[in-house]
C-alpha cells in the first residue's frame, strides 16, 4: 500500500508545473550567483573582496560541489520549504484530502508516501544542481584554460548528500507548517519569514549581542545547515553559510530536526479533523 | 454485526453546538438509504465520521463491522463528500489513476468507471476545464474506482441543472441497480423519494424520522383552481367541512382521498362550476419534516 501511494505522490508531484517552477528558478538562482556574476566579475577585473571565494578557483571543478549545496541553508532551502508545502498544503486548499482518504490508505501511509516524495523530489533537485554547477564549472575551465581536477568521489558523495539533508529538512519543515496551518499560502509566508528574515537577523544582529541567542544558535536548523554545507566546501560568503558548529554536530542536529518535522507534521494530521 | 453502515450513539460537537446527536443508523445490505435533511442538519458531519475524516465526539461508527481504526475498513467503501475535489492540473483519467494508486488497485478499473459515467470522450482534458455536471461526474467515477459494496454519496445533484440532475440520477439508479449499498444524502425530497428504498430522515443533528420511502410524503392535498372560487368554497364546505377545505384566492385545497378527486370534480361540474385545474400536490419537504416532527424539528 505504502508503495503504491508513493507512485500516487509521485505522479502528483510530477505533474505539478509549481515544481518544476521551483527547480527551475534553483537552477537559474545557483548558476546566477556561483557563476555567472562571480565570473562576470572575474571576467571584467572586478577585485573580489577580502574575505571572498570568488576568484577564478571558485568556480573550478575542485569547488563545484560547494557551490552546488552553498545555497541549500537559505535560498535553495526557501525553495525546499516551498516543494514541502506544496506537497502536503494543496491537499488543504483543493479539498482533496476527503478524495484520497475515501479511497482508503490511512493517513500515516498517505503523509509517510508525501515524505517520501519530498525525499526524491529534494534529491533530484541536490542532483541537478550539482549537475548544472559541474558542468558550469567545466566550462569556466575549458574557457579558462584550466585542469578539469575533479574533487574525490567520496568527497563528492559527501556533499550531495548534507545538501540532500539540509534540503529534505528543510521540506519536511514546509510539509510540517502545511499540516499546522492546513494550507499553502500563510505556511508558505511563514516558511519564508522564517529563513529569509529571522534567521538573517538572529545570526546578525541579535546573536552579537546577547548570550543566549548566540547560544541558542548553535541548536537552531539554520546555522547547523549552514555549518553541514560550510564544512563540505560551501563558500562562507554565501548567506546563511558559517562554521558555527562542526561538521559533525551540524550534521547529527539537522537530522534531528528532520525526523522531529516529519513525525509532528504525522502526528498532527493523524490527530485533526479533515474538511 | 455486518451492517454495511451501523452507528451507535454518534455524536459530533463543536463548542456548544452539537451537530451530530446520538445518531442510531442501521442499513441494510443491498439497500439504497436515503439520508434527507435540510442544509446543516448534520448529513455531512456524519458522513465525515463514517469515513473517519472526523474524530465522533463521543459513540461509534461501524462500516462492515469495522471501526475507522481497523486497517482497510474502507475496503470496501466509495464515497462522494460535499462535492467533488481533484486535482485541476491533471486530467480526468490522471486523476482516477492516482485515486486508484492511493486505494491500491490496478488502473484497469479507470477506463471502466469512465464508461459508466460517460466521460471517456473527455477524460484526457484537464479537471480544471471541466463543467460542474462532468465534476460531479468523475467524483462518482471515483466513488465507484473500487467497485465498492457500498457508495456513500454526499448530495451528488447539488450546484446541476434540471438536465444535469436527471442524467445524475440516472446514473445513481443504475448503481443501485448494480446490488450495492448506497447512502444517498439530499435535502431534496423528490431526489429521495426516486432513487431510496429507505428514508432516514435528520433535523438538527437527529435522527427524527425513518421510514420506507413510499410512506414519506404520503397523502397531500387536492388542489381545484376555479373561476368561481367563492361559490366552490362553500359548496366544498357544505359538502366535507369547514376544517377539510382551505381558499387561497381562486384556488382551494382540500385534505381530502385522493380517490375522492374525480367525485369532487364530477360534483363542481355538476353545479355549473368551471375547475381549470385539478390536481394532486405532494408535500414538499418542509411539510414532511412538520408532519414527522409535529412542528418541533421544522426545517
Amino acid at each position: 500500500m505504502l508503495l503504491s501511494n508513493i507512485r500516487a505522490e509521485l505522479a502528483k508531484a510530477l505533474r505539478r508545473p509549481a515544481n518544476w517552477l521551483l527547480l527551475a528558478v534553483a537552477v537559474t538562482l545557483s548558476l546566477t550567483f556561483a557563476y555567472l556574476i562571480p565570473y562576470a566579475g572575474y571576467a571584467g577585473g572586478t577585485a573580489a573582496p577580502p574575505n571572498s571565494d570568488l576568484g577564478l578557483p571558485g568556480m573550478l571543478p575542485p569547488a563545484y560541489v560547494g557551490n552546488a549545496i552553498a545555497g541549500m541553508p537559505v535560498f535553495a532551502g526557501a525553495l525546499a520549504v516551498i516543494l514541502g508545502v506544496l506537497v502536503v498544503g494543496t491537499e488543504y486548499t483543493a479539498t482533496t484530502w476527503k478524495t484520497v482518504l475515501a479511497q482508503g490508505p490511512s493517513r500515516a501511509t498517505v503523509y509517510a508516501s508525501k515524505l517520501a516524495t519530498i525525499a526524491v523530489a529534494t534529491l533530484a533537485m541536490t542532483l541537478v544542481l550539482a549537475g548544472v554547477s559541474a558542468g558550469a564549472s567545466a566550462l569556466v575551465a575549458a574557457v579558462e584554460n584550466q585542469p578539469l581536477d575533479w574533487p574525490p568521489l567520496t568527497e563528492q558523495l559527501a556533499g550531495i548528500g548534507a545538501g540532500w539533508l539540509v534540503a529534505l529538512m528543510w521540506a519536511s519543515f514546509g510539509a510540517l507548517l502545511a499540516v499546522v496551518f492546513r494550507g499553502v499560502a500563510l505556511p508558505v509566508g511563514l516558511g519564508l519569514v522564517w529563513l529569509l528574515a529571522v534567521q538573517n537577523l538572529l545570526a546578525g544582529i541579535a546573536a552579537p549581542l546577547v548570550d543566549w541567542i548566540a547560544d541558542l544558535q548553535l541548536g537552531l536548523p539554520g546555522p547547523n545547515a549552514g555549518s553541514l554545507v560550510a564544512a563540505l566546501g560551501a563558500g562562507t560568503d554565501t548567506p546563511g553559510v558559517a562554521t558555527t558548529v562542526g561538521g559533525g554536530q551540524a550534521a547529527l542536529v539537522v537530522a534531528a530536526y528532520l525526523v522531529a518535522f516529519a513525525v509532528s507534521g504525522g502526528w498532527l494530521l493523524s490527530r485533526t479533523d479533515l474538511d | 454485526m455486518t451492517k454495511p453502515v451501523w452507528t451507535d450513539s454518534l455524536t459530533k460537537r463543536y463548542g456548544d453546538v452539537t451537530a451530530v446527536d446520538e445518531l442510531n443508523l442501521t442499513i441494510e445490505q443491498g439497500e439504497v438509504y436515503g439520508f434527507l435533511g435540510p442544509n446543516g442538519a448534520g448529513k455531512t458531519t456524519t458522513l465525515r465520521m463514517l469515513l473517519g475524516l472526523i474524530t465522533p465526539t463521543s459513540g461509534g461508527v461501524r462500516l462492515y463491522g469495522k471501526d475507522s481504526t481497523t486497517r482497510g475498513h474502507l475496503d470496501p467503501v466509495g464515497a462522494l463528500i460535499e462535492g467533488p475535489a481533484f486535482y485541476p492540473y491533471l486530467s480526468g483519467r490522471e486523476n482516477l489513476r492516482v485515486l486508484a494508486h492511493h486505494a491500491g488497485i490496478t488502473t484497469n478499473r479507470v477506463s471502466v468507471v469512465l464508461d459508466e459515467v460517460e466521460l471517456t470522450e473527455r477524460a484526457g482534458d484537464k479537471y480544471s476545464t471541466y463543467s460542474l455536471g462532468m465534476k460531479q461526474r468523475l467524483g462518482i467515477a471515483a466513488a465507484s474506482l473500487k467497485d465498492p459494496a457500498l457508495l456513500i454519496l454526499d448530495e451528488p445533484t447539488n450546484g446541476l441543472d434540471p438536465a444535469g440532475m436527471a442524467d445524475m440520477r440516472g446514473l445513481l439508479r443504475k448503481l443501485g441497480a448494480q446490488g450495492r449499498t448506497v447512502l444517498l444524502s439530499s435535502h431534496l425530497l423528490g431526489e429521495v423519494q426516486q432513487i431510496c428504498d429507505r428514508v432516514g430522515v435528520l433535523s438538527r443533528g437527529a435522527l427524527v424520522a425513518e421510514r420506507p420511502v413510499g410512506e414519506l410524503g404520503a397523502g397531500g392535498r387536492l388542489v381545484v383552481v376555479t373561476a368561481q372560487p367563492a361559490i366552490a368554497h362553500t359548496r366544498l364546505v357544505a359538502a366535507y367541512g369547514d376544517d377539510t377545505v382551505r381558499r387561497h384566492d381562486d384556488v382551494l385545497e382540500l385534505d381530502v382521498d385522493e380517490s375522492d378527486a374525480a367525485k369532487i370534480n364530477a360534483d363542481l361540474v355538476g353545479a355549473g362550476i368551471d375547475v381549470s385545474e385539478l390536481r394532486w400536490r405532494r408535500p414538499n419537504l418542509e411539510e414532511v419534516f412538520f408532519s414527522l416532527t409535529g412542528g418541533n424539528h421544522a426545517a
